[in-house]
């Protein structure tokens, strides 16, 4: 079983720009002991069909582990947000579990399209994935707004574009304190924030070294946090250098040890990103047939992650990098 | 006679073309593809001190290869900085510390206004586009813009489908044919055309008549020897973007 949720009485999910202004401040309690939790349970018991949820992770750390194990469970309608729906959102729109992306840039990095994203929203597909976007830093601006109880978010972006017209949640608002106008997004509360890690103690405790994206911007924001990560590690050792820590164990809910399970994004210093698998993507994504065997064999075929691991071993053995540890800090003893 | 002939191709001139054009400059918000190519060029030859600044949350970084997404583990090895995205969209960018933020896109309007979100009508699009991305608020808060696209009468077009960010601070476009800058009235003049491209192939490749620049219409000095070994054995040994 998982450990209780931390926190509870935070007003519900999506982005409602007329809401917001008098929310409750946020009951997180203190909750100590172990949340370790299979990949299973985890996703049993923390997302639900409807809800929103943002596995975040820019281009670093996104947990197509997690995004496989709610394929396998088939979750429906859900509201996927990322800023980058990448390869991950791509398979989950494909096999169904998606109503809507919240987004800001919908590609394969570096390669091309989204394809199953594409047939969903091109021309009379029917049904029709629904789309909400924004820029990157609107959508980072509106987990901020989230994650700090604040009913909008001001930013200088979309002056002089067709963003506001597509999308009327961004709207602009004239400054208090004078004559510049500033263009406003509502805030983001996912039911549930999805995050890899590179270690995390049982407590939930979580630390990341390399691109930080806007991982600690989405949990905070979030109902219910999952932290999923490559290392279970000693609290000692989270203790031993406090600032590599992006979430306390306070807003966490469960912890899922899930080694490779970012790939084939990565993980610094852990494994590198499996480019090759971005670029062979293309052709699976293009084609409906072709991506429906992959699901199939990879994500419906295999019990799990650690499975999906073990066929994969000598792939993912090659990503593996050569050493370039930090130099090291000293926090000093105060006694 | 295509560059090809001359033994460069047309996409080597436009990384050559828009790395000289950063000369002096000092912080550049980098995209991947060309743009990296050409700002990692300037840094080797006109602009030694130049800061490069990725949208993953990276200053100073010092790629060791050639990234393909722009979240490559190699910008952050290294780098001078790693930060949020916040911090960066939010204190680097918007605070106003980038010289030039590079672009490219779908589409390019004779104003610079660039659509990167999609082809035919927003509700039902002919092609869905990857959208704005980081594209909007780097258009609207870099000092400069620098754009770099490949000219067709499908790209450089009279009217954009969709306005994703705004050309008010675009200063250069780059293209496989020449080099347009914008004019403070607020439209992209051709001022050079590259080696062995007339004005009627830029013409062709264009949806707009080009209007010339007030001096002489110049041609682009081909690249260098050095500019060439440069690319060819340091930025993008496999070729990927520059075949």
């Amino acid at each position: 079983m998982l450990a209780p949720a931390a926190h509870s009485t935070k007003p519900t999910a999506t982005a409602d720009a007329a809401r917001g202004a008098n929310q409750t401040a946020t009951d997180r309690r203190v909750s100590s002991g172990s949340k370790l939790a299979s990949m299973r349970d985890a996703i049993a018991e923390l997302v639900r069909d409807g809800d929103t949820v943002a596995i975040e992770g820019f281009t670093h750390l996104i947990s197509f582990a997690a995004g496989h194990e709610i394929i396998r469970q088939r979750r429906r309608d859900l509201t996927l947000c990322r800023l980058t729906p990448d390869l991950v959102y791509d398979q989950m729109v494909a096999a169904g579990v998606a109503r809507k992306l919240v987004f800001s840039w919908l590609g394969n990095p570096g390669v091309g399209s989204l394809h199953a994203v594409r047939r969903a929203t091109e021309g009379d597909a029917d049904p029709r994935l629904e789309l909400e976007e924004y820029s990157h830093f609107g959508m980072v601006a509106r987990y901020t707004a989230g994650a700090m109880n604040l009913p909008f978010f001001p930013l200088r972006s979309y002056a002089d574009t067709d963003l506001p017209v597509a999308n009327p949640l961004i709207r602009p608002i004239a400054s208090p304190y004078g004559d510049d106008t500033v263009y406003a997004v509502p805030p983001l509360r996912p039911d549930v924030a999805i995050i890899h890690a590179q270690r995390a103690d049982a407590a939930g405790n979580t630390q990341v070294w390399g691109l930080l994206g806007c991982q600690k911007e989405a949990a905070f924001a979030a109902e219910r946090v999952l932290v999923v990560v490559e290392e279970l590690v000693d609290e000692s050792v989270i203790r031993a250098d406090p600032n590599r820590t992006i979430l306390p164990g306070l807003v966490v809910d469960a912890v899922v040890v899930e080694p490779f399970g970012a790939h084939p994004s990565y993980a610094q210093g852990f494994y590198d990103r499996d480019n090759a698998f971005y670029i062979e993507w293309d052709a699976v994504s293009r084609d409906e047939a072709a991506l429906n065997a992959w699901l199939g064999e990879w994500v419906h075929g295999v019990a799990d992650r650690s499975e999906y691991v073990a066929r994969m071993r000598e792939r993912l053995s090659a990503l593996r990098p050569s050493p370039a540890p930090s130099g090291s800090v000293d926090y000093g003893q105060y006694l | 006679m295509t560059g090809h002939d001359r033994g460069y191709s047309a996409s080597e001139m436009m990384i050559v073309a828009a790395a000289r054009a950063l000369a002096g400059k000092r912080v550049c918000f980098v995209g991947v593809g060309l743009p990296n190519i050409a700002v990692n060029l300037a840094r080797r030859t006109v602009a030694p001190d130049i800061e490069l600044v990725y949208e993953a949350g990276v200053f100073g970084a010092r790629p060791a290869r050639l990234p393909l997404s722009i979240g490559d583990p190699t910008i952050v090895t290294g780098a001078t900085a790693v930060t949020s995205m916040f911090e960066l969209f939010g204190f680097y960018l918007q605070g106003g510390l980038i010289d030039v933020g590079f672009l490219g896109g779908a589409q390019i309007d004779w104003h610079g206004n660039l659509n990167t979100t999609v082809i035919g009508d927003y509700e039902r699009p002919k092609t869905r586009l990857p959208g704005s991305g980081g594209a909007c608020e780097i258009a609207q808060n870099a000092k400069q813009v620098f754009v770099i696209m490949r000219q067709s009468p499908r790209s450089f077009v009279r009217k954009l489908d969709f306005r994703t960010s705004t050309g008010a601070r675009v200063s250069v476009v780059v293209t496989d044919k020449g080099v347009f800058h914008r004019r403070p009235e607020g439209t992209l003049h051709l001022d050079a055309t590259h080696p062995g491209i007339t004005l009627d192939e830029v013409r062709a490749s264009m949806g707009w008549e080009p209007r010339l620049g007030e001096g002489e219409l110049v041609t682009t000095a081909p690249p260098t020897a050095e500019e060439l070994r440069l690319i060819r054995e340091e930025l993008d040994p496999q070729g990927a973007y520059t075949k």
